[in-house]
């Protein structure tokens, strides 16, 4: 028999369901996982082996009383550290948040609890999500699995690690620029950003609040799907939330795809990216067109002004959101500042790392006097066709596809001195966060040793048909079964 | 374009309210520099009758305003780095 950790989410329930299993062997088996393999990739910030055993434990006293088992029953998942969790620390990778226990849990763990997973430990993340390797996390630098002299991506990186390592089968990321689909192409798992409106952001703390939006990271399409159904849905408590009916995402799961439309930026998808990338992402297409899907051309002119615009959205909103640190209502405080001006500033000063210092910069700048219609303003012009140029594809076919990442993971401190470079890693992942639309990263191979992502990008709400594509896509292949070798 | 100086960092800076380092004020002049300078490309495009979008979602919003519960206060000062008397406690602001 396979260890408990090769299974999936879906597989887990369904034992612990039929009594197979206990939530207790299962949390026990994942935390033997975290403590071989944990040493050497550092996914995680916080462990919570003791609350997971305890509510293993009741849920395995609630089953044997009769209880049904809920959809994600003794499932154990590992949440990013930028998500809320009652009296547990959040640190969201900063120093600047030191000693903080929120007072209440986000909306999407509140969901996970509900629905019996069992949170193992909260991983880590580019300081604020800010970042496409975890180097900016103010603790450690997550490894790559797949070879821990390379980064596992970010911002997500903690949870796309502990997923491909099997030290969980299902994380929760934040994607305001990639952060989900990145780290899960350069580790080799499953990462899908919802629409925007789809999950509650309540409880996630705010990066750039008109991108950020929360999602899973699985091995399977199936087990992202099942996720999927529990975290989707309205919630009160943001105002951002969407109304619009949830579907049952497994049910898509089994329908065909033949006939569906993926359109493909040809154009685009000759600059810059790596050889062997773009040979497994046509491959990964020639899969799906075996399976009767129909590969069309698709132009997307405004794709290429998509980081610049991002870069000057989301500093601008991170501005204003970061404002909220100032050492008076939480976390870290200057404490030799004998004066309030100067308490803000040195609390700020020593809280914050370098590149959340540098976006803050950039995004007050672009917001103030003489540059805000230069800048930001224009960038909300690119940005209305950036969409346009989706809603227009997205009328001829029913997904765009990219390669995710434009090369596999790269080398620790290989971008960290110049910031553009980094930026430039997320070349293919800015423009769904900046249209609002859903995309999934699903795993199509390896490039020299290390993991490819796929990126398919749906309508607004049709995460269905991502999903459906990707089920097809997991059934026709085994990418998604290929382990790191640690 | 503009061009980003170690003055336009320090009046940013004090914006923002961030006291920053001279190593860091230097380093983020000429990277914030470069930054622009890429961005500078959709600076040319013409935007004169595009309308900006601010947001992904455009409907939903709104509730009816229904009084409930807040968190509770000590539970709110619980994290606060300084607290006294029911408030929050910061160094002198008048005469310092």
């Amino acid at each position: 028999m396979s260890p408990l950790t090769e299974l999936t989410a879906v597989e887990i329930r369904r034992r612990v369901a039929a009594r197979e299993l206990s939530c207790q062997e299962v949390v026990r088996a994942h935390l033997d996982r975290v403590q071989a393999v944990e040493p050497r990739l550092d996914a995680f910030l916080l462990g919570l082996a003791d609350r997971a055993l305890g509510r293993a434990r009741a849920l395995d006293t609630a089953l044997a009383s009769g209880e049904p088992a809920p959809a994600l029953a003794g499932v154990p998942v590992a949440v990013k550290d930028v998500l809320d969790m009652e009296g547990v620390p959040t640190t969201c990778g900063s120093r600047i948040l030191e000693g903080y226990r929120p007072p209440f849990t986000a909306t999407a763990v509140a969901r996970l609890e509900a629905a019996g997973a069992i949170v193992i430990g909260k991983t880590n993340m580019d300081e604020f999500a800010m970042g496409s390797s975890t180097e900016n996390s103010a603790f450690k630098t997550t490894k790559n699995p797949w070879d821990p002299g390379r980064v596992p991506g970010g911002s997500s990186g903690g949870s796309a690690a502990a997923v491909a390592a099997r030290m969980v089968p299902l994380a929760l990321g934040s994607d305001t620029g990639g952060s989900i689909r990145q780290p899960a192409a350069l580790c080799g798992v499953v990462g899908l950003k919802p629409t925007y409106g789809r999950v509650s952001r309540y409880g996630l703390v705010a990066f750039a609040s008109s991108l950020d939006q929360v999602g899973p990271l699985a091995r399977t399409v199936e087990d992202a799907a099942v996720v999927s159904s529990v975290l989707c849905g309205h919630d009160p408590l943001d105002s951002t939330s969407a109304a619009a009916p949830v579907p049952d995402f497994t049910a898509a799961l089994r329908g065909e795809v033949a006939g569906i439309r993926i359109g493909v930026p040809g154009d685009f998808l000759r600059e810059g990216v790596e050889a062997e990338t773009l040979a497994r992402v046509r491959g990964a297409l020639a899969v799906l067109e075996e399976s009767g899907v129909r590969l069309v051309d698709v132009s997307m002119p405004h794709w290429r002004h998509a980081i610049a615009t991002y870069y000057l959205v989301a500093t601008a909103e991170a501005s204003s959101n970061l404002a909220r640190y100032d050492g008076v209502r939480y976390g870290r405080r200057a404490e030799e500042s004998r004066e309030l001006r100067r308490m803000y500033g040195e609390s700020r000063d020593h809280g914050f790392g370098a590149e959340v210092k540098r976006r803050i910069i950039l995004g007050t700048f672009v917001l103030s006097s003489g540059y805000y219609d230069a800048y930001y303003l224009c960038a909300q012009k690119v940005r209305t066709l950036i969409r346009r140029d989706f809603e227009r594809a997205l009328e001829t076919c029913d997904a765009v596809a990219t390669p995710t990442s434009p090369t596999p993971a790269f080398r620790i401190g290989e971008k960290t001195a110049d910031p553009l470079q980094m930026y430039l890693a997320d070349v293919f992942t800015v423009p769904a966060n900046l249209a609002g639309i859903p995309a999934i990263s699903l795993p199509c191979g390896l490039s020299g040793g290390l993991p490819v992502g796929l990126q398919l990008l749906g309508r607004p709400f049709d995460e269905a048909t991502l999903l459906r594509l990707g089920a097809a896509f997991q059934r026709s292949t085994r990418h998604h079964e290929l382990a790191p070798p640690l | 374009m503009a061009r980003v100086t170690v003055e336009t960092v320090d009046h940013v800076a004090a914006l923002a309210r961030l006291s920053l380092t001279d190593d860091e004020r230097r380093l983020f002049a000429r990277q914030l520099d470069e930054i622009l300078a890429y961005a500078e490309s959709i600076r040319a495009l013409d935007t004169a009758d595009v309308p900006p979008m601010a947001h992904a979602l455009t409907a939903g919003a709104f509730r009816e305003d229904v009084p409930r519960e807040g968190l509770a206060r000590d539970r709110v000062l619980d994290g606060a780095p300084d607290a006294a008397a029911g408030l929050f406690r910061v160094p002198r602001v008048i005469g310092a």
